[in-house]
């Protein structure tokens, strides 16, 4: 029997039982489709973190207060947050400690209320130095930065998140208008470009008034001098490491810490967040990913189960063509054709599906889904595989009937 | 009880030849001898009908001249060849070329056109497909249903059927045509039909076995071999 025959007998029995053939089809679709989503929802998940990490500015560190970090370069849990100082911030400022370290920006922050008219907002308020907008890579859409001059006359200013602007004036232009922050009244300087958001908060929604007035004027309180974090920019990408370096024994020194295991403070890089990060969205793809496979080996077994139950309900047939002088391989052949067809188009249809769903779902679950060309071309070289494979076992059980037996069967 | 041995004329050269069949059938440890010793000797275009009741062993003996089964002991040559030591891929090869099948149940793929059935054997045989259709469109006429080669069996009565599975027996030019109660789910103007057609072929000098309980289908074969508790009991030959 030449393979075309073969082939078009596969394909007819195919079309003779189309429930059947439909059925097997949806199980290897089903699990491909899974596969080609679930790896495509974790790849996205790893460029969203990326890209949010990225967007903390470039060859940054960043200062947290007391807590160790760990040898992977792991933030621990944060402590209490008074072991960080405006004056360690301008230390780190030094060129002969510190010649690695280019800018240095203290910040210290709290939620509170701000008032424009009748309009009211509660945000972030976040005080900081006119490095700020250095360190951070930020640029503005109107107005001025933060001077050091504000700083040292805790001047009543403020420069506002693009978000922040649009929510106290609609459209109008912020700068030179004014808010209430509490009881006092400050001046729109200037308003940021919109940048998006990191993983955890909205770069956008916030206001930026200098360091001195936060301490002072709005926050107080007993540690005025106290900052919940120091953002500190390496000179480039190379010295980042000297920096971390540089910033850490200051720091020691200052704190009068001689171990750095006992550090009350933590120094972390954007890459090391972002080797973290990384690493806990490919844990979860290879969790996804191994879920999907299983809904695949699921698949498969369905598809062995109705190729075993065809071959059972074709016994008579098998008989018949053995009768009439099939030989083992040619009924081995058909089987193995029909299984092969079976996956591979379950495989193309899941796939399409997948790739379908992959546009469809990042608009109404607002989730980044990215479709990997080599997990479309592997799932369905896995089905196809599977319909190889689990084709073999009945096809073989089918070509090894005695004639007379498949024949008297029922 | 001593093997029953049956020498017909030595006028033309034997189509069939089994010396001392024997088959056992053991399910656990129950043994059945369904054939106990069977010699038998059929010659080129000889037409012939073993006749027996059920469990005689009659089905068992259609069975090893077929191929379908194997024999327990004894040997057996079909057209010279011995098939005793053939393995698998020999035997669907013996049965393409040298045996063709008429069953009683039909036997036809439901799915097919009739022509698609009569081809059956020849695409095994790796016939070109051109000449294939031709050659089962020749039997189909051959058995006057050249107006039905593109029908489905399910569009076909039981007679025609049964004209479509000769016409599938004849295709592949077989030295033999094996037919198990060919006629046991035809009425009788199809029964007249298909014996008609058997007839046809005996006349054109093909060898015809037909297995048969129904002494009226037996009388028109030549000989008449009949089988009673695994051995050939009775040898009838019409002049």
């Amino acid at each position: 029997m030449t393979w075309f025959d073969t082939f078009r007998t596969g394909w007819e029995a195919i079309r003779s039982h189309r429930l059947r053939s439909a059925l097997t089809m949806l199980g290897i679709l089903i699990g491909i489709a899974a596969v080609v989503l679930t790896v495509g929802l974790g790849l996205g998940s790893q460029q969203q973190v990326g890209a949010s990490i990225s967007s903390l500015g470039s060859n940054l560190l960043i200062v947290s207060p007391g807590s160790s970090t760990d040898s992977g370069g792991v933030r621990g849990g944060f402590g209490s947050a008074s072991t960080l100082t405006v004056a360690d911030a301008q230390a780190l400022t030094s060129d002969t400690a510190a010649p690695d370290i280019a800018a240095v920006a203290p910040v210290k922050s709290t939620s509170t209320a701000l008032a424009a008219g009748d309009t009211t907002w509660t945000t972030s308020v976040v005080g900081t130095t006119a490095d700020w907008l250095d360190v951070r890579t930020r640029t503005l859409a109107g107005g001025r930065f933060l001077t050091t001059a504000d700083d040292a006359d805790q001047a009543a200013v403020t420069v506002l998140g693009s978000e922040t602007a649009t929510e106290l004036f609609g459209t109008t232009d912020a700068v030179g208008r004014t808010v209430s922050i509490g009881d006092l009244s400050f001046e729109v300087v200037g308003v940021l470009t919109a940048a998006g958001s990191d993983s955890t908060t909205n770069l956008d929604d916030q206001a930026l008034v200098p360091m001195s007035t936060a301490a002072n004027r709005i926050i107080g309180g007993s540690t005025r001098t106290a900052v919940s974090t120091i953002y500190l920019r390496a000179t480039s990408e190379d010295t980042l490491s000297a920096a971390y370096q540089e910033a850490q024994a200051l720091l020691l020194t200052r704190h009068g810490i001689s171990d750095a295991e006992s550090a009350d403070f933590s120094i972390a890089s954007q890459e090391s967040l972002l080797a973290t990060a990384t690493s806990v969205s490919r844990t979860l793809t290879v969790l996804l990913t191994g879920i999907a496979a299983l809904s695949l080996l699921v698949g498969g077994i369905g598809v062995m189960n109705i190729m075993l139950v065809s071959v059972t309900e074709r016994t008579r047939e098998i008989g018949l063509r053995k009768a009439l002088g099939a030989p083992p391989a040619a009924i081995r052949r058909q089987f193995l054709v029909e299984a092969t067809v079976l996956g591979l188009a379950g495989g193309l249809l899941g796939a399409l599906l997948g790739i379908v769903a992959a546009r469809v779902l990042p608009t109404l679950l607002d989730t980044t889904i990215v479709v990997s060309p080599a997990a479309v071309a592997g799932s369905i070289a896995v089905a196809v595989a599977i319909g190889i494979v689990f084709g073999v076992y009945p096809a073989t059980r089918a070509a090894r009937l005695a004639p007379i037996d498949a024949l008297r069967s029922e | 009880m001593s093997a029953t041995t049956i020498e017909p004329g030595e006028h033309a050269a034997p189509v069939i030849e089994l010396v001392e069949v024997r088959k056992t059938y053991r399910t656990g440890s129950i043994e059945f001898e369904a054939l106990r010793g069977v010699s038998l000797r059929i010659d080129q275009g000889e037409y012939v009908a073993v006749m027996g009741p059920s469990g005689s062993g009659k089905s068992t003996l259609m069975n090893i001249l077929g191929c379908l089964d194997t024999r327990t002991a004894g040997s057996y040559r079909l057209a010279g060849e011995d098939v005793g030591e053939m393995d698998e891929v020999d035997l669907a090869e013996i049965r393409n070329q040298r045996i063709g099948f008429v069953f009683q149940q039909f036997n036809l793929l439901p799915s097919l056109p009739a022509w698609r059935n009569v081809e059956l054997p020849l695409s095994y045989a790796g016939v070109p497909r051109g000449e294939r259709r031709a050659r089962a469109i020749a039997a189909l006429e051959r058995v006057g249903l050249g107006e039905k080669v593109g029908n489905r069996p399910g569009e076909l009565s039981g007679g025609q059927q049964q004209r479509v599975a000769v016409a599938r027996a004849l295709v592949s030019e077989p030295a033999l045509v094996l037919a198990d109660e060919p006629t046991g789910n035809l009425d009788s103007t199809a029964t007249a039909d298909v014996l008609q057609l058997f007839d046809e072929l005996h006349a054109q000098g093909r060898t015809v076995v037909l297995i048969t309980h129904e002494q009226e289908v037996a009388e028109r074969a030549a000989r008449i071999i009949r089988v009673r508790d695994g051995l050939l009991a009775e040898v009838g030959v019409r002049s």
